[in-house]
């Protein structure tokens, strides 16, 4: 697949996006900028564009970093707890400190994050049995887990239907003022731009890094930080959008290889292609209502990579 | 006997074993040679059921091996693989007894536990017999697992590449304990080999393989000789005989 | 200490926290209170002790410690009953007021979602068991997050009646769906009396348990819908109790160095007893907590995983 499709694609989807909704807009419409539909549209519409395309890139980078460290396809933020721990730690901010602010949050969530990635990357580092599918195995459970930490606290809090309606990936809420929190990933996704190379020799392992010269903690704490920075973003603004980091570096992958500066801006694309298709499918099956976009994540995203694990592509005999 | 029936085996679009046909003789040892990837040890497994053949056969006193009873066939074949990771803490007696589970279903019976003693004195074992596992050697490890399939008391042993990760001193222990079980106990051994010097000094037969196609089946003089060792190793490999053993001089060789 | 002589501790153990539970400081009279203690306790062993069985067979026939049988999804499946009957029927309908009915739709919908993915995936010359294993779990994932949309379209005061009936508890079991419950038990104990050294070989692997005349594929499957179906009776009786069974069966490996199934099975369950009905007394008397015993056994059973993966490496493997 040549880049300028995936370009031209995302134009058209995301002028979709901008059109799509519960009330009409026309681009005559827009002419008029004191009309309440102009106003929707500055308001509503393009931070939504924005975010949706904000959180695709990220999320699908974050899977890409987290794939080229750990040397496994199927690691990613929903197969290692990333976006789980960051759950817990909205949760323990919520919990623990009376009037909790937005800041305060973004600090607790981006900790836990970090520190559940890295946790994660050091089971990994310690299990022997580095198979293809048994690391996400781990790894899903090892998310269900902080959950399950994430649960029992929130039921003694009575938190649990707040939680779970609050963190339901939906851009439903998205509205200007509710959603700059992603414009930090941007300087995390041109970071991870310029040491795309070198994650991909800390992939290889401390002893390859060190002999190409690389400090290899640097590289690999750095990658982690990038995961959690985009993963915190992303779930305080959105919510839990899984799947996402998991399948588009995979499929791009199949058609472009694995050499990262290469597949970057596929990588960020597609996932921006895919995000703006879920959610336009999530507008418009019972419209005028909307299905919240981790559902058709989750629907899509698992469908596609359960024929990526049965296709058997990371274990082919 | 067995007899092995144009087994095939393929992987997608890749073929392993390619229509091999092999009878294997009573009372001997019979390796199997070949370069990497000739498909020895896959044959090995269809042969001991591990693994299914895509066409072929193979029979075992004129049945094929598929209709036998599990049990029954525990009780005539064994096989022993090369890898052998085991979770759980056992003791090496623990391990042999183990070996009369096709005869008594885990309830030992005294002359289970003769045939287990018998096992572990013909391996040199009873000195450390109720030591665990994960406390042995490779060279110990391989020997507690021989001493299984001893105690199993089939009259047929299958092994696939029992010598590796081993020195040179058990590997010639293992060897003499199986020579010993032919020659003594009349069993028949088919064994899987990479040292072509292993074969030739220790078995009776030899089966050479090569992409999975069977490439000469012979006694050992048949086989061991540098026009058919060129055939299947593409390698010129000069013969120097020594007290009646040929051995396979390939370290200088040119192509 | 030989393995009879700390059996007999382990029960004496279970006879002290049973008798501690029964008797001590009863309020409202020996009458009211005592039948139903027993009760309690009634549910307690029996789930305590389908959950040892299932997750030792399970982690024999997976060679793995620390994997347990409801990684497959097994879980979700009964949120989706539960959360689809008030969805759809509600709190005031037949399937929620008759318990029976309740029962055995949850128990048969388990069962069938496990019956379904071992009569399609269970190859195992094709497909590798963790990947069984994955695919089941990323069923259940996608089915949680169906899941969680319904629940937050769910009325408040319904969905606080869904919580209690997802949420693990001992409190509120139903006496006369222990007797189902107890049945069950007693048929999977019968069959199990009889796989008993079958699966002390197979725990040898795969090729070494061939090699002893044991048909292997097949009783991999029969011990798979085994855990299942024993999992399914405990989540049905008092909801889901994910990671308890892990913390039993290790302990149980710890304790007795043996390959014996009879003895660990033993051990596992008289140790979930003890945790259970001890932990119950100490929640109710000591500690006066709020909480339910289940809750608190997942918190600590999934710390106790990651402290696991973290150290013992090995049994990864």
């Amino acid at each position: 697949m040549k880049l300028w499709i995936l370009i031209i694609t995302t134009i058209i989807l995301s002028f979709i996006s901008l059109f799509i909704g519960a009330i009409d807009i026309s681009i005559s419409d827009l002419f008029d900028w004191n009309s309440d539909e102009a106003q929707i549209f500055i308001i509503s519409r393009v931070p939504r564009l924005l975010a949706i395309i904000l959180a695709g890139a990220g999320m699908s980078i974050a899977g890409l970093i987290m794939q080229a460290l750990s040397r496994n396809k199927f690691v990613s933020p929903t197969t290692a707890g990333t976006l789980d721990a960051a759950k817990l730690g909205i949760l323990i901010s919520m919990l623990f400190i009376t009037n909790v602010t937005y800041t305060q949050q973004i600090i607790f969530s981006f900790a836990f994050a970090l520190l559940g990635t890295f946790i994660f990357m050091q089971i990994l580092d310690r299990i022997k049995f580095k198979d293809a599918i048994f690391v996400p195995l781990i790894g899903i459970m090892y998310g269900n887990i902080l959950s399950s930490i994430t649960t029992f606290f929130a039921y003694e809090a009575d938190l649990i239907q707040n939680i779970s309606a609050w963190l339901m990936g939906s851009f439903t809420l998205i509205i200007s003022g509710r959603y700059e929190l992603l414009y930090v990933s941007i300087p995390a996704i041109v970071l991870a731009y310029l040491y795309a190379n070198k994650f991909t020799v800390a992939g290889m392992g401390e002893e390859f890094a060190k002999n190409l010269g690389l400090s290899y903690k640097v590289i690999l704490n750095l990658g982690l930080f990038l995961v959690a920075i985009i993963s915190t973003t992303v779930v305080l603004t959105v919510g839990v959008i899984p799947f996402l980091g998991l399948i588009v570096p995979n499929i791009v992958s199949i058609y472009l290889g694995d050499n990262l500066r290469k597949i970057i801006p596929h990588t960020m694309l597609l996932g921006v292609v895919f995000l703006l298709i879920c959610d336009i499918i999530g507008r418009v099956i019972i419209h005028p209502y909307e299905i919240p976009v981790n559902v058709t994540v989750a629907v899509i995203g698992s469908a596609i990579f359960l024929i990526m694990l049965l296709r058997g592509r990371a274990y082919a005999k | 006997m067995i007899e092995i029936k144009e087994l095939t085996k393929r992987y997608g679009k890749k073929t392993v074993v390619e229509d091999v046909s092999v009878n294997i003789e009573p009372g001997t040892i019979t390796s199997f040679i070949g370069p990497n990837g000739a498909g020895k040890s896959t044959l090995l497994s269809m042969v001991s059921r591990l693994l299914n053949a895509d066409t072929g056969e193979v029979l075992l006193d004129k049945n094929n091996v598929k209709k036998w009873k599990s049990n029954d066939l525990a009780k005539r074949v064994s096989i022993l693989r090369q890898s052998n990771f085991i979770n759980v803490r056992l003791t090496i007696r623990e391990l042999v007894a183990f070996g009369r589970y096709p005869y008594s279903k885990g309830r030992l019976t005294a002359e289970d536990e003769q045939f287990v003693d018998q096992a572990l004195e013909y391996m040199n074992l009873i000195d450390m017999q109720n030591q665990f596992l994960d406390e042995l050697s490779g060279g110990q490890k391989q020997r507690a697992f021989i001493a299984m399939v001893i105690a199993q008391d089939t009259d047929y042993i299958l092994l696939d590449e029992p010598l590796n990760n081993l020195d040179m001193k058990h590997s010639v222990q293992i060897m003499k304990i199986l020579r010993k079980l032919v020659n003594e106990l009349g069993r028949t051994v088919v064994i899987v080999l990479h040292d072509i010097n292993f074969a030739s000094v220790y078995s009776d037969r030899i089966v050479a393989m090569k992409d999975g196609k069977l490439v000469k089946n012979g006694t050992t003089n048949e086989i061991i000789n540098s026009d058919t060792l060129r055939e299947i190793y593409d390698m010129n490999i000069p013969i120097q005989e020594q007290n009646g053993c040929r051995i396979c001089v390939y370290f200088n060789s040119h192509t | 200490m030989r393995n009879r002589t700390k059996m007999i501790l382990l029960f004496i153990l279970v006879i002290i926290s049973i008798l501690l539970y029964g008797f001590y400081d009863i309020k409202g009279g020996f009458d009211y209170a005592f039948p139903r203690r027993m009760i309690r306790v009634a549910a307690m062993v029996i789930t305590g002790v389908a959950i040892s069985y299932a997750t030792v067979v399970f982690q024999t026939i997976t060679h793995n410690r620390i994997l347990t049988p409801s990684v497959i999804g097994i879980g979700s499946m009964y949120e989706v009953v539960q959360t689809l009957i008030y969805f759809f029927a509600g709190s005031m309908s037949i399937w929620v007021i008759n318990k029976y009915l309740n029962f055995g739709a949850a128990i048969t919908a388990m069962i069938v979602f496990a019956l379904l993915l071992y009569r399609y995936l269970f190859r195992p010359d094709k497909y590798p068991i963790y990947l069984l294993l994955l695919i089941g779990m990323v069923i259940g994932t996608l089915l949680g997050s169906f899941v969680t949309f319904l629940q937050v379209l769910i009325d408040p005061v319904e969905y606080l009646g869904l919580q209690s009936q997802l949420f693990a508890s001992f409190t509120k079991v139903k006496a006369e769906l222990l007797y189902i419950a107890l049945g069950i038990l007693l048929i999977a104990f019968l069959y199990g009396y009889f796989i008993m050294k079958k699966l002390d070989v197979m725990s040898l692997g795969r090729e070494n348990a061939i090699n002893l005349g044991i048909n292997y594929d097949r009783m991999v499957m029969n011990t798979l819908i085994l855990s299942s179906v024993l999992i399914a009776t405990s989540t049905a009786l008092v909801g889901s109790i994910t990671f308890f069974g892990l913390i039993v069966a290790n302990l149980s490996y710890q304790f007795f160095v043996t390959y014996k199934h009879s003895t660990l099975i033993l051990g596992a369950s008289l140790f979930s007893i003890v945790a259970l009905v001890g932990g119950q007394f100490l929640v109710e008397h000591v500690l006066e907590l709020r909480t339910t015993i289940s809750v608190i056994i997942n918190f600590v059973g999934g710390i106790y995983f990651i402290y696991l993966l973290l150290k013992e490496s090995r049994a990864a493997a």
